[in-house]
């Protein structure tokens, strides 16, 4: 039994538990990994990581797919954070089987979502009407509206110019202001204005 | 006490009734007695809700487990502060604490709004009113907080772990302060068009009110992404989710109105605008409210499912109808009385930034509520998750970045070439030394790249701004470069707490950017075995398992796994991360295991470890490692980015009447210029 499990009793304080200085604890490669107390309050048993040579793919992948627990997070990051979800596990070991298969990513996508339908993706595909409105609509919108206000704004420029030019007082033209004292001046007004 | 909170509650609901009634007929009666009246009942309302809240604290705080709410959401061995936060922990608390919250603001505004705007008050009491009355309605008529159930059972279920956290006795609060404050401004928009006084009086009258709505929305918003980070254990804080989206949502519309409001200012423009950005943000709060509480979205933050849905439902068509209309029957009064005169000045730079706002606004709205378009029209369900925001996202939002450094560059009203390239040459020089040095750093992820290139020409921008304030203090006044610094932002604190914003916002896209460089590792280790990750800084850690310790804490089983952390061979100590099984007074599981994570947190990265479970009931644990880059300094921004806020709210100091003639004197130069051309 490991020391720190062994030395855990309910009711003491963690500085009590943690047996961090008792050199008798089995470490691993040199003994029995101990057990816990009471394994009923951890959550679900785990099985030991399987670290593989291909896990960045796995990971990769794992983050293009849906965990439908209803946890809005993707299967990797739902199945590593243990939101006690048991589809996660689940939806990993499918994901290591058809790569064992040989399948590439695209392939195991594919398959996720022929058996699962569109949802099983994080994201809808790129691709047909819907889905690529779904991706465009925003940034399309904006970019209309954009330009669509530049050029009402370009449009009124020159009526706006023909007025000012037509009604600039007569007194402020007196003043016989140099371009270069107007620029100063604009400097001077920039500086100050609010 | 539950009577007394019942009957407190039905009181509100009839003086509610009341007030509507006589603040509209006494206004269109002309007839001043009852406008007063119903400026009185605001405080009745506000009376009456302060008593059926302290009602339900001293249920929380009794421990009466008869009354269903609190059977719900505490035990006896709950600690103090969160039978505390129990208030607004649960659907039908949260609802009373809205209600109660606003009939507060509205006394405020009552009370605090200058006599010079005495005429809009009348219309503000009714508006306010009808929105705490229709809070009310929802709690006689859904969801009763007093209400009892058939036994007393000798304890109660407890409060969700994840709601066990400091953050959400803060954050929640904070969120619903921005929402509910949002109602003051939208019930002064709808008293400037009832009355049609549509000068800018209303514009001034709210001023305050929008900056507090929007200072709590974003502290909330900041707050909520901490507790996410820290409570839930996936190693982010934002995550798409479709309750983040909507608290992100009146923030967005809510910025853009602080921005737009300038120009009608300054100017007279953008009237009908900025009356149909209050009117979005309030439809748009009332929105999220609706998404969190309706279940029609999946969330992991949402409350359980409940037939209050449907009322926020029809209180969102008919607000939106009501105040739509309107603004129509208004629009004519609404007219500009001044136009853009040039693509390349500040007036057209905030516009293309509203645009941008409402813009990523919509783009929010739009992939929040894609899924159930697309089941609709297609009948195929889909997942619009994070991929899907950040592709469709980020560029609108590094758009956005960029233009909060172009903005304040351009001159009002029209820019000639020479004050373009004496404004943007040190910001660009900045923007592309950052490039350069990303670059030669090895940097090649695109969006971040672009963001802190970005984010290098907007500190360019900020700092230029400052360097000339203070250059022309100390050459006008003579005065030393603090003092000339403390009495720039002293004196004009609008403008220059608003580049403390700007500063702000910059962290965060820098924070933000630093997450692309995130490292993540899962292990399974015994006692004694460690894992290596090296880091986006490279520096290269060590984490050795030691082990896991049991211990009974309050209202709680703690399974504590410890790991001893080495950063590059020099000892950091020790790091925990836990494994909780909350149980009642009597030793019962009352939910699930939860995870509480373990962070060591420094400027440059989060070391953040998650204990997800053990081997077969042994010491054997499976961890997930994350190196998180820059986290801290997302917390860093929303702190900078409140002080920017609290500064440009505070009283005094912003000679915002003497603008218009300053840009008056402007558009004069602009005349002679165009006549000597």
């Amino acid at each position: 039994m490991g020391v720190s499990s062994a030395a855990a009793m309910v009711g003491q304080p963690l500085v009590a538990t943690s047996g961090l200085q008792a050199p008798q604890d089995s470490l691993a490669g040199r003994g029995a990994t101990g057990t816990l107390r009471d394994p009923s309050v951890v959550g679900r048993p785990r099985q030991p990581t399987v670290i593989r040579g291909d896990e960045a793919e796995i990971q990769a992948i794992e983050q293009r797919l849906a965990c439908n627990c209803g946890c809005t997070l993707d299967v990797f990051t739902c199945r590593t954070t243990d939101f006690t979800c048991t589809y996660s596990p689940t939806l990993h070991r499918e994901v290591l089987a058809l790569r064992d298969e040989g399948k590439t990513a695209q392939e195991i996508l594919d398959a996720f979502v022929d058996k699962y339908g569109e949802k099983a993706l994080m994201a809808p595909k790129p691709e047909g009407v819907i889905n690529l409105t779904g991706y465009l609509l925003p940034a399309g919108l904006i970019a209309a509206a954009g330009a669509g206000l530049a050029l009402f704004i370009t449009r009124r420029k020159g009526a706006v110019a023909a007025v000012a030019a037509s009604n600039a007082p007569k007194s402020m033209l007196q003043a016989h202001a140099s371009p270069e004292e107007l620029d100063r001046l604009r400097r001077a007004l920039a500086d100050i204005e609010d | 006490m539950t009577l007394l909170g019942q009957f407190a509650l039905w009181a509100a609901f009839a003086i509610g009734l009341w007030c509507v009634l006589l603040s509209f007929s006494g206004r269109w009666q002309g007839r001043p007695e009852l406008s007063a009246t119903a400026v009185r009942s605001v405080y009745a309302i506000c009376g009456c809700l302060l008593v059926a809240s302290v009602s339900l604290w001293k249920g929380l705080i009794a421990h009466d487990f008869n009354m269903e709410y609190v059977w719900a959401y505490t035990s006896r061995n709950l600690p103090s502060s969160y039978i505390f936060s129990a208030f607004w922990a649960g659907q039908k608390g949260s609802l009373l604490f809205w209600a109660v919250v606003l009939s507060l603001f509205a006394s405020a505004a009552q009370l605090l709004t200058a006599r010079r705007y005495a005429h809009l008050m009348p219309y503000v009491a009714g508006v306010t009113s009808a929105v705490v009355t229709f809070f009310v309605s929802v709690m006689l008529f859904a969801a009763d907080p007093f209400e009892r159930l058939g036994i007393t059972p000798a304890d109660g279920r407890g409060l969700n772990p994840q709601l066990q956290n400091v953050g959400m006795v803060i954050h929640p609060p904070m969120l619903y302060l921005g929402y509910i404050s949002l109602t003051i401004p939208f019930a002064f928009a709808m008293a400037a068009l009832l009355s049609r006084r549509l000068d800018t009086g209303w514009i001034h009258a709210i001023r305050k009110w929008t900056l507090v709505s929007w200072l709590f929305l974003s502290i909330g918003i900041t707050l909520g992404m901490w507790w996410a980070y820290v409570e839930l254990g996936w190693g982010g804080y934002w995550a798409w989710d479709p309750v983040e989206n909507a608290s992100l949502l009146p923030w967005l519309t809510m910025t853009a109105f602080l921005h737009s409001v300038m120009i009608q200012e300054k100017r007279g423009m953008l009237k009908r605008w900025n009356f149909g950005l209050v009117i979005g943000t309030f439809l748009l709060s009332i929105f999220g409210t609706f998404i969190t509480r309706s279940g029609v979205i999946a969330s992991v933050h949402s409350f359980t499912q409940s037939n209050v849905g449907y009322f926020f439902l029809a209180f969102l068509v008919i607000a939106a109808v009501l105040a739509f209309t309107l603004l129509y029957t208004r629009w004519a009064l609404l007219e500009a009385e001044v136009q853009l005169e040039s693509v390349v000045s500040r007036e057209a730079a905030f516009l293309f930034n509203n645009l941008l706002l409402v813009g990523i606004a919509f783009s929010v709205l739009w992939g929040t509520l894609f899924p159930i378009l697309s089941e609709l029209v297609r009948g195929t369900k889909i997942t619009v998750g994070v991929p899907f925001f950040n592709r469709v996202n980020v560029p609108l939002g590094l758009l956005l970045l960029g233009l909060t450094g172009v903005g304040p560059l351009i001159a009002w009203r029209k820019a000639s070439t020479s004050n373009l390239k004496r404004q943007f040459i040190a910001p660009v020089v900045s923007g592309l030394i950052t490039l350069a040095g990303l670059l030669a750093l090895g940097v090649r992820d695109f969006y971040a790249t672009v963001a802190l290139a970005l984010a290098g020409f907007v500190a360019g921008t900020i700092v230029q701004e400052f360097y000339r304030g203070i250059r022309a203090r100390s050459r006008m006044h003579g005065e030393s470069i603090p003092l000339a610094f403390a009495r720039l932002i002293g004196r004009n604190r609008r403008r220059y707490g608003g580049y403390i914003v700007h500063v702000g916002v910059l962290i965060y896209f820098v924070a933000f950017a630093g997450m692309a460089f995130k490292r993540e590792q899962e292990a399974t280790l015994k006692p004694g075995d460690s894992v290596e990750m090296s880091s986006p800084f490279g520096h290269r850690y060590r984490f050795t398992h030691l082990g896991i310790s049991q211990y009974e804490a309050l209202n709680r089983i703690v399974s504590a796994a410890t790991v001893e952390v080495t950063k590059d061979g020099r000892s950091l100590g020790l790091m925990t991360s836990e494994k909780r099984q909350h149980v009642d007074s009597f030793k019962r599981p009352t939910f699930e295991p939860s995870t509480e994570v373990g962070i060591r947190s420094n400027l440059q990265e989060d070391l953040y470890i998650v204990y997800a479970g053990s081997v077969e009931g042994t010491e054997e644990a499976v961890y997930r490692f994350n190196l998180n880059p820059l986290v801290w300094w997302v917390w860093f921004g929303g702190l900078v980015l409140a002080l920017g806020g609290i500064l440009t709210m505070w009283p005094g100091g912003g000679p915002t009447t003497s603008a218009p003639r300053r840009a008056q004197a402007g558009y004069e130069v602009t005349l002679v210029g165009a006549g000597k051309d």
